[in-house]
């Protein structure tokens, strides 16, 4: 069962009072990887996560961690993960020392080891200047990062995070993420988002759920190379009108020519190739042979924010 | 067993981090206060040979005292973790629920406990200034705090378990209130016998706080009481364990 993948998951599906919440979801996380769980509010990651670190039982279907059944083996499950729930949950009255060192005395720590670790989790995680602080007191980005340090603090073989950057301001979000970036160099780390561009900028898998189901799994990179196929080329190009659209529409593997006045005397062409081709450098030749001006061309790579758009709508018109 | 004493310290010294066990503390210190001024001005008038523990236990402050502070002790122990939301981080440590139970009783039980000492204190007090042996022996001390650890225990569980089966601390407060005062006042009837049958009022009196309350701030620890209280919390207390761990697979 232990084969090098840290999480198994195997049909799951889990009905709330008649409700399909996740339907029959499966995917792998191995080792070491970084797994983005993404998809819009009520998609079923909060859900996910939960059966995992065995808050909730599932309906059907099967899940482990680490090789144990979060079922049956409840227990070894819990030992061997840093669960950080959504809007990660704090007791306010205590000070940050004092709470990670509780966290970590009930995770099993002992003694010397549970003084050293709860110091070197507050250092990775810079919350040491704040060690004395009522938790209460703590701006929202410090409780966020003392949710992770209780995650890490009894060193667990995969960390789960729900929503991780949630309410956080540009400035800690970077942190916070370079942080969980830190974190997948020694640990597997799944979390879950809504935000496109973080699993991109942290993740190296996305699991994009939506509905409760699995719509797409793999690297953000894959999942633009499959976008690709129709990405389109723009190119801003001074030339008569009627004759740009003739020779546009002539080069070799053009499928549909969009042309829209840009400013001065130039117009915005968005070329949409047939096949996955690459137009970049027809059009260029072209704009040089007829000696037309271009100031601008490109190609559109689509950010996992179409993609997600994409699949999402996609899914949704099959389902109408 | 080490997770069981970071839980209760935890459970402890969250009554005195927050305002929550200063406020029931000086709650009871003010019953507590009413009730020896009282008795002061009692004894001022007559003589009696009644011993204090009895005198404070017979000024009726003494079971506001237990039935409200209990429900108030408890209430916050799952309900709040639950509405907080930190109920969420500590079902996913790898603690059992029985230790979590456990743990917020026994906390619950010790700050009930530190909760009552100023009654020894008065008591004491009324000792040292009456100057007659006969009216406190350790004994009855003894008896009334058993007394107070056993039927506030059975108290604080009912308490327990309405705070597992919320979220809202109110309604856990209140639902614990409601059944602490129906065990109580069912005893009661056994006290003012409102012409129920010979069989009713025997049947009553087996479960009469007040009764039972009455031998043991005399000094006497009855076993069929001990053995009474002890196993509705036991029963009580597993009742809420149950209740807990019927979460991982409901």
């Amino acid at each position: 069962m232990n084969d090098g993948s840290m999480i198994r998951v195997d049909k799951l599906t889990k009905e709330y009072g008649g409700n399909l919440a996740l339907d029959a979801v499966s995917f792998d996380v191995g080792k070491g990887e970084i797994v983005g769980l993404l998809g819009p509010n009520g998609a079923g990651k909060t859900t996910t996560l939960r059966i995992l670190s065995c808050y909730l039982p599932a309906t059907s279907g099967y899940a482990s961690v680490a090789g144990h059944d979060v079922f049956s083996a409840s227990e070894k499950v819990r030992k061997c993960i840093g669960y950080m729930p959504e809007n990660n949950p704090l007791y306010p009255e205590m000070r940050v020392r004092e709470y990670l060192q509780f966290r970590a005395k009930i995770k099993g720590l002992r003694g010397q080891n549970c003084d050293h670790r709860v110091n070197t989790v507050m250092e990775e995680c810079g919350v040491a200047d704040v060690h004395r602080k009522l938790i209460g007191h703590l701006s929202k980005g410090y409780r966020q990062r003392v949710g992770l340090a209780d995650a890490l603090v009894h060193e667990p073989d995969l960390i789960i995070l729900d929503e991780p950057t949630q309410g956080l301001d540009p400035n800690q979000i970077r942190s916070v993420r370079e942080l969980i970036k830190e974190l997948g160099k020694a640990h597997t780390v799944l979390l879950s988002t809504h935000i496109l561009s973080e699993v991109e900028m942290t993740c190296n898998r996305v699991l994009i759920l939506h509905k409760g189901r699995i719509l797409a799994a793999d690297t953000p990179e894959n999942l633009q190379a499959v976008m690709s196929d129709s990405s389109q080329v723009i190119a801003e190009i001074k030339a008569p009108l009627g004759r740009l659209r003739l020779e546009l529409e002539d080069l070799p593997g053009v499928g549909y020519v969009d042309i829209t006045a840009s400013d001065g005397d130039y117009f915005r062409c968005s070329i949409t190739p047939v096949g996955g081709a690459d137009l970049r450098e027809e059009v260029y030749r072209l704009a040089r042979s007829e000696g037309w001006d271009l100031r601008e061309l490109r190609r559109c790579r689509h950010s996992l924010e179409d993609i997600f758009i994409h699949i999402t709508r996609r899914n949704g018109e099959e389902e109408e | 067993m080490a997770a069981f004493w970071a839980l209760f310290r935890r459970e402890l010294a969250g009554f005195f981090v927050s305002m929550t066990g200063y406020i029931i503390i000086a709650a009871v210190l003010f019953f507590l206060g009413f009730s020896f001024t009282e008795l002061l001005e009692s004894l001022n008038v007559e003589p009696t040979h009644v011993p204090v523990t009895e005198l404070f236990y017979n000024t009726w402050y003494f079971w506001l005292i237990m039935l409200l502070s209990a429900p108030v002790i408890t209430m916050r122990s799952f309900a709040l973790e639950k509405s907080s939301g930190t109920y969420e981080t500590l079902a996913t440590a790898p603690v059992t629920e029985q230790q979590m139970v456990l743990a917020k009783f026994a906390g619950a039980l010790v700050f009930f406990f530190v909760m009552w000492l100023p009654l020894a204190a008065c008591v004491l007090l009324t000792r040292y200034y009456t100057n007659d042996p006969g009216g406190l022996t350790w004994g009855a001390l003894l008896g009334t705090y058993v007394g107070i650890i056993l039927i506030g225990g059975v108290f604080l569980s009912i308490g327990c378990l309405t705070s597992v089966l919320t979220r809202s601390q109110i309604v856990s407060a209140i639902v614990s209130f409601v059944l602490c005062c129906s065990l109580f006042v069912l005893g009661l009837r056994a006290v003012f016998d409102v012409g129920d049958t010979q069989l009713n009022a025997q049947l009553l009196s087996y479960i009469s706080m007040v009764e039972h309350m009455q031998d043991f701030v005399r000094g006497v620890i009855d076993t069929r009481y001990v053995v009474l209280y002890l196993t509705l919390i036991v029963f009580l207390i597993f009742m809420t364990i149950k209740v807990l761990e019927s979460r991982r697979w409901r």
